[in-house]
């Protein structure tokens, strides 16, 4: 299970802002940060104003900005929805 | 004689006009349905998460909320129409208002009182010519609409439900629009937002039968809600862009058949000019000859 990937997409509200695979999802709910690797239990947390980070499955790194949105987490697939959604540069 | 040749020419000519206008608004017309048909599904990855959490949510977890319990009497409900800003889309607009019409009928037959939400220019006009009330109109958005728009009805219509009924309050909102089936059919349908009737996402999603036992963050309790304005407006925007796509699948078919009525009235007309053209042809030849032989008598 810790070998495959996570599938992530983070989704705005009229379109799809980045779909991929990545070996680690990091996020801001309104609890605190967030670090998801694979094989996390399923989940739905709140996320807070701010950046998500994704650590790619080649080890680059990938920054996206989400504003109230909500993150849910099941069999190894990342949903990362907000309302706005953006990749950061 | 030569007055009906004339007539017939003018009239070929206002025929030949009109179908140049519908023939453009025809090609414009298919031109937005392949934009909107696309903003259609650009949007569906959006609220195929939500949907996915909102039944996870509501399925496994035994929080009562206020959206997803049906209350033991329902007062007043809300009917939210979606119709266009322009028309020239065929039935488009007269089959969805007859289609909230009935279903205003039908409520108030259950005893419940009936406020109506419209958006777009010709419901809020078939209202004010009938001098029926409404709550609240938008207008103007209806081509392209944006999800700013969304969020505003979606607000309005929260505000709307949390308010006792007593206070002018409602208990119910069901949305009544135009769905894109394909090119040919817009099917008017009517979808109950409140309480929640979770839609499942798409059916082809065999890889999780059973939704897996979810962990909340912070708690089940507030993630519902957060999550179901959210939902709300998401079903919202997809509605707004499913009527959009519709209306101009509508046109587009309206503006063929008109193209193609305007091809038959200049076809016919033009035999008629022909005709008229060669009795009048006939009429002079036959005077010519007729002249002729009087004055060939007459000498």
């Amino acid at each position: 299970m810790a070998g495959t990937p996570l599938s992530v997409s983070v989704v705005a509200a009229d379109h799809e802002v980045w779909t991929g695979e990545a070996s680690m999802v990091v996020a801001r709910t309104v609890e605190g940060e967030i670090g998801i690797l694979p094989g996390h239990e399923p989940m739905l947390a709140i996320l807070a104003k701010g950046e998500v980070r994704l650590t790619l499955t080649d080890g680059s790194k990938l920054t996206a900005n989400a504003e109230d949105g909500f993150l849910s987490v099941e069999k190894n697939v990342v949903s990362i929805v907000a309302g706005a959604a953006s990749l950061a540069s | 004689m030569a007055a009906t040749l004339r007539v017939y020419t003018q009239k070929i000519k206002s025929a030949q006009t009109t179908k140049k206008i519908t023939k453009a608004m025809e090609l414009i017309a298919a031109s937005r349905i392949q934009k909107a048909q696309a903003r259609v599904k650009a949007s569906a990855p959006y609220s195929r998460a939500i949907t996915r959490a909102v039944s996870a949510v509501a399925t496994l977890s035994n929080v009562d909320h206020p959206l997803t319990t049906e209350p033991e009497r329902i007062t007043r409900t809300a009917v939210v129409v979606f119709s266009s800003d322009r028309g020239l889309a065929g039935a488009f607009n007269s089959q969805i208002l007859r289609e909230a019409g009935e279903l205003t009928e039908l409520l108030r037959e259950q005893g419940k009182d009936v406020v109506h939400y419209l958006v777009g220019r010709k419901a809020v006009g078939y209202f004010q010519f009938r001098r029926r009330p409404f709550v609240k109109d938008w207008q103007g958005g209806t081509d392209k609409p944006d999800f700013e728009t969304a969020r505003e009805i979606s607000e309005t219509l929260l505000e709307a439900f949390s308010k006792d009924a007593a206070d002018g309050g409602v208990d119910e909102i069901v949305l009544v629009f135009n769905r894109f089936v394909s090119m040919m059919t817009q099917t008017p349908e009517t979808v109950r937002l409140i309480p929640l009737e979770v839609v499942e996402a798409d059916e082809n999603d065999t890889t999780s039968d059973v939704l897996p036992l979810y962990e909340f963050e912070p708690d089940a309790e507030t993630v519902l809600d957060q999550l179901l304005p959210v939902y709300i407006e998401s079903r919202i925007f997809n509605a707004m862009l499913q009527s959009a796509a519709a209306k101009h699948a509508a046109t587009q078919k309206a503006m063929k058949s008109a193209s193609d009525n305007a091809d038959t009235l200049i076809t016919d007309y033009t035999r008629l000019r022909n005709n008229a053209r060669q009795a009048e042809i006939t009429q002079q030849i036959a005077e010519i000859v007729g002249g002729v032989d009087a004055l060939a008598t007459s000498k």
